[in-house]
C-alpha cells in the first residue's frame, strides 16, 4: 500500500501526484519507471519517476488521463492509497558531459524529461529545452524546466503560447543556428519518431525513452517488446531508452494500438457508469 | 543411499505395514485395475476454469492403495526426485489413516497438493513403479494418491502448522516466492530462521500462479499452503525486486546475513521469424499472466486480453498445453498446437495432452512457424507453416526435425501464442555482476550444497536449471535450506 500524499491538476487532463514509497525514493534514477496497480481488480501500468524526495520518502508521478487505469488514478484524493507499486525498473539514463543537449518533450513527455534533463545540467552540459503541446493550457513543468536549461522553447500546435509550430520546428531551429551533441526525446510515439526523423537529418545522437504497453515490467512477458536495430528488445528491461534513429516507430505505433477497441470500450463503460 | 535403504528396511518392518501386507495376497493385489480419476466433462469444462480433474473418493483412494505391493526395494522412490516415502504413504491410506498419509508426505515436499496434481509421475515415480517395470501393467497412480491424502488434510481442516525451532534471531532473505523459495522459506522457518520473502509481483507463488492455469491448479490450493508459512513465522513482502527496490548490499545492511535465490527462468523466447511482432501475436507468459495473474477473462476486471477465433500455439510443452487450453476457455472456434517434433516428443505431462485433445485441440505436429502476416492495422491474419520430418537422433537423444522442401503452407489465425521456451531471469544476475552465471544466463551454485560464487548466497529451481520442474524447485529449495544452515552454523 502507498499513500498519496499530495496531488495537483497540471490541466484538466494532467495530474502530479505525489505517493510514498521510500525505498523506491532512495533507490531512483533518472529514466527509471515503476509500474503501478490501483487495486484488486486493476491492470498494471507503468510510469515514469519524475522526482522523489529521499527526506520524505516520496516518488512524484504525472499522469496523463488517457484510459481507464489512468482516469482512475487521477480521480483517487491526497490520503488514499495505491495498493501495488513496484520499481524502480528499466535502465538509468546514461548521464555524462557530452556539451550542448537538447531536451525535448511533447505532451505529457515532459515528465520523464524533468530528471534527465536535471541530471544532465547537473553533470556540466549546455541544455537547451524545448517543450511542445498543443495548445498553452497543456504546457506543463515549464517553471520547473526552465529552472535547469540553458534555454527554454515553447512551441504549441495553435500559437496560443510560445511560438506556433511543431516541436520539430523548434528543433530544427535550434540545430540549424549551433552545434548540438546530443538530444533526448520523450513524447507520444508519433512525435518521437519525427523527433528522431529531424535529428537524423543533423546527424545528431538521439535518445529516445519509448512508452510502449507493458504488463509486468520484468521482462517476463515480452508485452513491450520493439525493434531496435532490427534486433527484438524488452522495452521494461533493455530500455525504456534506445538509440532513436534505431527504433522501428512504425512498428511500435502499429503494437500501441493492440488492445484499442477493448480499451476504448472499457472507457467508455466507465465513462458512462459515472453519469 | 544405504542409509536410506536401511531406514527404509526398518518402516518397512514396522507391525502395522507387515498385518496390511499379509491382508491381501500380492497376487490379488496385481489383479486389480488401476482407479481412474473422476474429470469434470470435456464439453462442460471448456465453459470455465473449474478444476478438470475431481480428484479420488475415499473408496476410489483405498482401492488404489491396494494396489501397491509395498516393494522390498520400492524403485519408485528412486524417481522421485525429493524420495518421497512412497509405499509409506500409500499403506496409510490403505489403512484408512489419511492424515498419517499427508504427514509422509510433508516430511519430505512441502507441497504435496501441488506436485500431486503438477508432477510428470509417467516420468519420474510412476515410471519406476514395478508394476510398469517388471508386470508391464499400468503403474500405482501415486500422483493421484498423493493429491488425494494432501486434499483429505486440507479439506478436513486439520492441517498442521509444523512446529517451528526457537528463533535463532538470524535474518535470511528469499528472492522469489515460487516453489523453490516457498519450500526453502518452510524449512529455514522449522529450524527457527527470521525468514522475509521478497516477490516482484504483486501475488505470492511464482509460476504457481501466473504460470498454471485454474483449470490444473486453483489457486485457493497455493494459497492455503502459503497461508501456513505465514503462520510459521514467514514475512512476504510483494512489489519488492531485489536488485532494484534494494540491493543485496542494502539488504545486508538492514540484517540479513544470507540469501536463496529462487528467481524463475522467466524471461520468454521467441523465435525470431518474420513478423513475430504483429499485434495478436504473444508470449505464453504473457497470455497466461493477463489470464491467471490479472485475471483478464474476468469482465471486471481492467486488464485486457485478445479472444482469438482461431488460436496457433507454437510448442509441445506444459506451458502450450496450458495456452492452448486456456485459449479453448477463452472462446476459440480453432485452438491449435503446432510443434515441430511428433506427439511421441511432446514434453508435456501426457494427461494434458490427454485432456486438451479431449477438449478438441487439434494437434498440427511436424509442422514449424515460417513466417507471419497481418492485416493493414499490423493484426496478425495468415501464418505460414512447413512440414518436418524426423532425422537423425540428436545428442539429447530426440530425433531433430528437418525441414521438408517445398511443404510450405498457411494457416488462418488471429492469435497466436509462441511457447519455445524461457530463459533465466536478468534482474538478479544483472545486479550482481559478481555472481558466477553459465553462458545461458543460469546461476552456477555448488552442486550439493547450492551455494553460488557469492558465499552467503545460495540459488535453485529455474534459475540454476533452466526451465525445469516444480518438484526439482521444491528439492532445491529443501537442500539449500539444510546447507545454509550449515553454513550459518559454521560461520558463527
Ligand atoms: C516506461 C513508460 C513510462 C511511462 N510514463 C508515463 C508517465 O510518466 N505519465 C503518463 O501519463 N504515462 C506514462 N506512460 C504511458 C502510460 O503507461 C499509459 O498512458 C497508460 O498505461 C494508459 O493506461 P490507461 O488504462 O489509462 O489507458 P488505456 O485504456 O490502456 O489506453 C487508452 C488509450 O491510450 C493508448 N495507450 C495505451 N498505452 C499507451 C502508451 N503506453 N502510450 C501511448 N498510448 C497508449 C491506447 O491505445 C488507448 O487508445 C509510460 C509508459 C511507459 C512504457
Ligand atoms: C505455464 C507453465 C506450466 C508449467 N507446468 C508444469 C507442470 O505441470 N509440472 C511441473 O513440474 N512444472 C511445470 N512448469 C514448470 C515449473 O512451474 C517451474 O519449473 C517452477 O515453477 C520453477 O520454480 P522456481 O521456484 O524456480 O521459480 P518460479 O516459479 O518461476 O518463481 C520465481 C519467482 O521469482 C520472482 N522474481 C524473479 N526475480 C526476482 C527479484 N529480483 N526479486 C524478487 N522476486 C523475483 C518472480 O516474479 C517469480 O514469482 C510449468 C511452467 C509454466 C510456465
Ligand atoms: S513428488 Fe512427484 S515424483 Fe515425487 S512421488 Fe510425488 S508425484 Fe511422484
Ligand atoms: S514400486 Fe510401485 S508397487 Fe512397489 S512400492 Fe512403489 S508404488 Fe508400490
Ligand atoms: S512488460 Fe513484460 S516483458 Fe516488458
Amino acid at each position: 500500500m502507498n499513500k498519496i500524499v499530495d496531488k495537483e491538476f497540471f490541466s484538466d487532463k494532467v495530474v502530479r501526484i505525489e505517493v510514498e514509497a521510500p525505498r523506491i525514493a532512495k533507490a531512483r534514477k533518472a529514466g527509471h519507471f515503476v509500474i503501478v496497480k490501483l487495486d484488486e481488480k486493476g491492470e498494471r501500468i507503468p510510469l515514469t519517476i519524475a522526482s522523489a524526495d529521499i527526506v520524505k520518502g516520496t516518488i512524484t508521478l504525472v499522469v496523463q488521463t488517457v484510459g481507464v487505469t489512468s482516469r482512475r488514478l487521477a480521480a483517487l484524493n491526497i490520503g488514499d492509497s495505491i495498493r501495488d507499486l513496484v520499481g524502480p525498473l528499466g535502465e538509468a539514463t546514461h548521464i555524462e558531459k557530452v556539451g550542448t543537449v537538447l531536451a525535448c518533450g511533447g505532451g505529457v513527455g515532459v515528465a520523464p524529461l524533468l530528471p534527465i534533463v536535471e541530471a544532465l545540467k547537473k553533470a556540466g552540459n549546455r541544455v537547451i529545452t524545448v517543450l511542445a503541446a498543443r495548445s498553452k493550457d497543456l504546457i506543463i513543468l515549464e517553471d520547473q524546466m526552465r529552472a535547469y536549461s540553458d534555454e527554454l522553447i515553447i512551441m504549441t500546435d495553435d500559437g496560443s503560447y510560445g511560438q506556433k509550430g511543431l516541436v520539430t520546428d523548434g528543433m530544427s531551429k535550434i540545430m540549424e543556428r549551433e552545434t548540438v551533441h546530443l538530444s533526448v526525446v520523450i513524447g507520444p510515439a508519433v512525435m518521437m519518431k519525427f523527433a528522431s526523423l529531424t535529428t537524423k537529418k543533423y546527424n545528431v545522437p538521439t535518445y529516445a525513452s519509448l512508452n510502449t504497453i507493458m504488463v509486468d515490467g520484468t521482462g517476463m512477458c515480452g508485452a513491450c517488446r520493439v525493434t531496435v536495430g532490427g534486433k527484438t528488445k524488452f522495452v521494461c528491461i533493455d530500455g525504456p531508452e534506445f538509440d532513436a534513429h534505431q527504433v522501428d516507430f512504425d512498428e511500435m505505433l502499429l503494437r500501441l494500438n493492440a488492445y484499442k477497441e477493448v480499451e476504448l470500450k472499457s472507457e467508455s463503460d466507465y465513462l458512462n457508469a459515472k453519469i | 543411499m544405504s542409509g536410506l535403504n536401511e531406514y527404509l528396511k526398518t518402516e518397512r518392518e514396522q507391525s502395522w505395514r507387515v498385518e496390511l501386507r499379509k491382508q491381501i495376497k500380492s497376487k490379488d493385489r496385481t489383479s486389480l485395475n488401476r482407479v481412474h480419476m473422476n474429470e469434470v466433462a470435456a464439453s462442460k469444462r471448456i465453459q470455465s476454469y473449474i478444476e478438470v480433474n475431481s480428484g479420488l473418493t475415499l473408496t476410489q483412494a483405498q482401492e488404489e492403495a491396494k494396489r501397491c505391493l509395498d516393494c522390498i526395494d520400492p524403485t519408485c522412490i528412486s524417481g522421485c526426485p525429493v524420495e518421497i516415502n512412497i509405499p509409506k504413504f500409500i499403506k496409510r491410506i490403505e489403512q484408512g489413516n489419511f492424515l498419517e498419509a499427508a504427514k509422509v508426505l510433508k516430511q519430505t515436499s512441502a507441497l504435496p497438493a501441488v506436485c500431486g496434481r503438477v508432477c510428470p509421475q509417467e516420468k519420474q515415480c510412476e515410471a519406476k513403479c514395478f508394476y510398469q517395470v517388471k508386470l508391464n501393467k499400468e503403474s500405482v497412480a501415486i500422483g493421484h494418491l498423493e493429491r488425494f491424502a494432501a486434499d483429505f488434510e486440507r479439506e478436513a481442516g486439520v492441517m498442521s502448522v509444523p512446529e517451528v525451532a526457537a528463533s535463532n534471531g538470524i535474518k535470511v532473505a528469499v528472492i522469489g516466492s515460487g516453489p523453490a523459495g516457498l519450500t526453502f522459506s518452510g524449512d529455514m522457518a522449522k529450524l527457527g530462521y527470521d525468514v522475509t520473502v521478497f516477490e516482484a509481483l504483486h501475488e505470492i507463488g511464482g509460476v504457481l500462479k501466473y504460470g498454471i492455469p485454474e483449470f490444473r491448479l486453483p489457486n485457493a490450493i497455493v494459497d492455503v499452503e502459503i497461508d501456513i508459512l505465514r503462520k510459521m513465522g514467514v514475512s512476504f513482502e510483494t512489489n519488492f525486486i531485489v536488485g532494484r527496490t534494494a540491493s543485496m548490499e542494502d539488504l545486508k545492511a538492514e540484517g540479513f546475513k544470507a540469501f536463496f535465490t529462487g528467481s524463475g527462468a522467466g524471461l520468454p523466447r521467441f523465435m525470431d521469424i518474420p513478423g513475430e511482432n504483429y499485434i495478436g501475436i504473444l508470449s505464453s507468459n504473457e497470455y497466461l499472466t493477463r489470464v491467471n495473474l490479472m485475471d483478464a477473462a474476468n469482465v471486471n476486471t481492467d486488464t485486457p486480453i485478445l479472444k482469438g477465433q482461431n488460436v496457433v500455439v507454437v510448442g509441445g510443452g506444459n506451458t502450450a498445453m496450458d495456452s492452448v487450453r486456456t485459449a479453448k476457455r477463452l472462446g476459440a472456434k480453432r485452438a491449435m498446437i503446432v510443434y515441430r517434433r511428433s506427439m511421441e516428443e511432446m514434453p508435456a505431462r501426457l494427461e494434458e495432452i490427454k485432456h486438451a485433445q479431449e477438449e478438441g485441440i487439434e494437434f498440427l505436429t511436424l509442422t514449424n512457424p515460417i513466417a507471419y502476416f497481418a492485416d493493414d492495422k499490423g493484426r496478425v491474419n495468415r501464418m505460414t507453416v512447413q512440414k518436418m520430418e524426423l532425422g537423425e537422433p540428436d545428442a539429447s537423444g530426440r530425433r531433430s526435425p528437418v525441414p521438408m522442401e517445398g511443404s510450405e503452407y498457411d494457416l488462418v489465425v488471429d492469435s497466436v501464442v509462441v511457447s519455445v521456451g524461457v530463459s533465466p531471469n536478468p534482474l538478479i544476475p544483472s545486479s550482481l555482476p559478481q555472481l558466477k552465471t553459465t553462458r545461458w544466463g543460469t546461476i552456477v551454485v555448488d552442486e550439493d550444497s547450492l551455494q553460488t560464487s557469492i558465499p552467503e548466497m545460495f540459488a535453485g529451481g529455474d534459475i540454476v536449471r533452466g526451465g525445469a520442474t516444480v518438484i526439482l524447485a521444491m528439492g532445491d529449495g529443501r537442500r539449500a535450506a539444510a546447507a545454509m544452515h550449515q553454513y550459518l552454523t559454521h560461520e558463527n
